[in-house]
């Protein structure tokens, strides 16, 4: 067995990390309970005033960026989700000519990153589908992007079905539709969330796509509402962090209650474009 | 299954085409139906754009809708390697790879074989917390660490002060800027490498370190013999994910230091940007974008072919 010491020493590293993970998070919260009038400074403490979420979220428009993000993120995961549903539940599931080689170039999604196509995406949004400036300049490119991820986690967890199940409604003359939606999704459910929590992370802390393809302030996600205020008021500690806490709180959110879904999928592995 | 692993192992499983893999039934045509729209949206989203940077990344443009380009071949490509500040962006995405990869895993690693031959209760708890950093918004965590890396007033500099350690500006120093980013990118990263590596320790069978303590091993040789190539495939994930973060960082730069002081931050991802957006370099920033894919590429294909071959 393990010597005490050893035991205690692994206690000790988890301990000194957990708390390095901690503080910065910790610090911006304090800070933002500083008092506006005073003189902030990251991660001190001089009472609770909370006034800064009111003020950030009126005056500094916080308000409006969360609203932007909430929709675009209910259309982009909700969307992606179903599309990626059919799609894995196709690639998985059923046997179709040439359906290796299309599941090969949605894989390859995996791999590409924004950086890649954010340049042609931009002129195309901007001189072919006059979308720039639109929802739909960031809505679209996210949900391809989704589809990609969405649909080779649905393939795997299609694949896992057991056979006979599928076999059995297919005997009982169910259409390949009714299968899905009444047989197999019921039980698909935590595999659904974990990818709905996922893509719902990464929609919401998109931004290059929204940087380069978003200009009118009133349209701005929250990261980028974020990222512009930092800009026009560095000076201004207590709101900025403020303003941060506004910006990571719905993730976090989630975060702590579907911890496990969030933990399982990222620690297999799950990147998207 | 590992998702960053996946193409490669989806391509070696059907490369065996064992029976049990094949999807039941007969051939069925509605499978392309189910596809469809998933396809179609990937298609103009992904996949066009994709084509048409590699088009856009043989032509010199300014970017402005009625203005001619000029049809330059490789030349953005020859510049990857040629052009001082593109070759030092991504000469510093590798050198970040150092803080978002390895010192992330040796972190990993260094609890890994204190753990390995004990049950780690409370886990689940430390976890919740381990991996607090990535679900925050990259953009929060930048706002965070520029407050904190302030030279003026921020926390680091006076907690070095409590130890009579003069301030620094890290953020605005040549040679501290790149590794104070790179920190971040560690502090994101660590609980990943140390949640993923602890939980593959405990799965190593401990009739293992039994034989190797017969064997006479030391604690160090342990780590060598046993923990280290049971981690193989954990190590190749926090890897290939890592890597893939490192490679990809843009919004931190943009964040914390816009690629500045000089050239000192700048990186792939950020070059792309700047030459699109600000610079009306379209061709070169195409070009970037690119190679910074095939880049990407490359380095999760040799981690996967590395960690299967020592299977």
């Amino acid at each position: 067995m393990t010597s005490r010491a050893e035991l205690t020493l692994g206690y000790v590293i988890l301990g000194v990390f957990s708390l390095i993970a901690l503080l910065p998070v910790a610090g911006i919260v304090f800070t933002a309970l500083q008092d506006p009038d005073g003189f902030a400074s990251f991660g001190s403490i001089d009472g609770l005033h909370f006034s800064n979420f009111t003020t950030a979220w009126e005056e500094a428009n916080f308000g409006t960026y969360l609203r932007n993000s909430v929709f675009v993120a209910v259309i982009v995961v909700s969307v992606s989700s179903v599309l990626s549903i059919l799609a894995g539940y196709a690639f998985g599931l059923m046997r179709f000519r040439g359906s290796t080689l299309l599941f090969y170039v949605f894989l390859l999604g995996l791999m590409v990153p924004m950086e890649a196509i954010i340049v042609p995406l931009y002129y195309e949004m901007r001189d072919s589908w006059k979308l720039q400036n639109t929802y739909w300049a960031i809505i679209l490119p996210q949900i391809a992007t989704s589809v990609a991820f969405g649909t080779f986690w649905m393939r795997t967890y299609f694949r896992s079905v057991p056979r006979s199940l599928v076999e059995a409604a297919r005997l009982d003359g169910a259409s390949s539709w009714f299968t899905l939606w009444r047989v197999l999704l019921p039980l698909a459910k935590p595999a659904v969330l974990t990818m709905g929590v996922l893509l719902f992370m990464w929609t919401w802390n998109e931004f290059l796509l929204v940087l380069v393809m978003i200009t009118d302030d009133g349209k701005l996600t929250a990261p980028l509402g974020l990222s512009v205020f930092q800009g026009r008021n560095t000076s201004d500690l207590t709101l900025m962090a403020a303003g941060s806490v506004i910006v990571a709180l719905p993730v976090i959110v989630v975060y702590v209650f579907l911890q496990r879904h969030f933990i399982r999928g990222m620690l297999s592995g799950a990147v998207k474009g | 299954v590992t998702v960053a692993a996946a193409p490669f192992e989806a391509a070696e499983a059907t490369r065996e085409g064992s029976p049990g893999d094949r999807p039941p039934g007969e051939p069925r045509l509605v499978g392309y139906l189910y596809v469809l729209p998933a396809f179609v949206v990937f298609a103009c989203f992904v996949l066009y754009p994709l084509g048409e940077a590699l088009w856009f990344s043989l032509w010199e443009w300014n970017g402005l809708p009625n203005s001619p380009a000029t049809w330059v071949g490789v030349d953005n490509y020859t510049d990857v390697f040629t052009d001082e500040e593109l070759r030092s962006a991504f000469a510093h995405a590798l050198i970040l790879l150092i803080f978002y990869a390895v010192l992330p895993i040796l972190i990993g690693l260094l609890l890994a074989g204190v753990m390995a031959r004990a049950r780690v209760r409370g886990l689940a708890f430390f976890r919740t917390i381990l991996f607090l950093p990535q679900v925050i918004a990259m953009v929060v965590v930048a706002v965070m660490w520029k407050m904190i890396y302030d030279p003026e007033n921020g926390a680091l500099n006076r907690f070095l002060g409590w130890f009579g350690i003069e301030g620094k500006s890290w953020l605005g120093d040549f040679s501290l800027a790149l590794p104070s980013v790179g920190l971040i990118g560690t502090w994101v990263y660590f609980g990943l490498a140390m949640v993923l590596l602890t939980a593959g320790v405990q799965k190593i069978p401990p009739s293992l370190y039994d034989a190797a303590r017969v064997d006479g091993a030391g604690p160090f040789r342990e780590f060598l013999a046993v923990t280290l190539p049971g981690l193989r495939g954990e190590i190749a994930v926090a890897l290939t994910l890592t890597t893939i973060y490192a490679l990809r960082n843009f919004d931190l730069v943009y964040i914390t230091t816009q690629g500045g002081p000089g050239d000192s931050t700048t990186v792939p991802a950020f070059q792309v940007f700047s030459r699109a957006f600000e610079s009306s370099q379209v061709g070169s920033a195409a070009a970037v974008g690119v190679t910074l894919t095939v880049v990407i590429f490359l380095i999760s294909f040799m981690i996967n072919r590395v960690a299967e071959r020592s299977t």
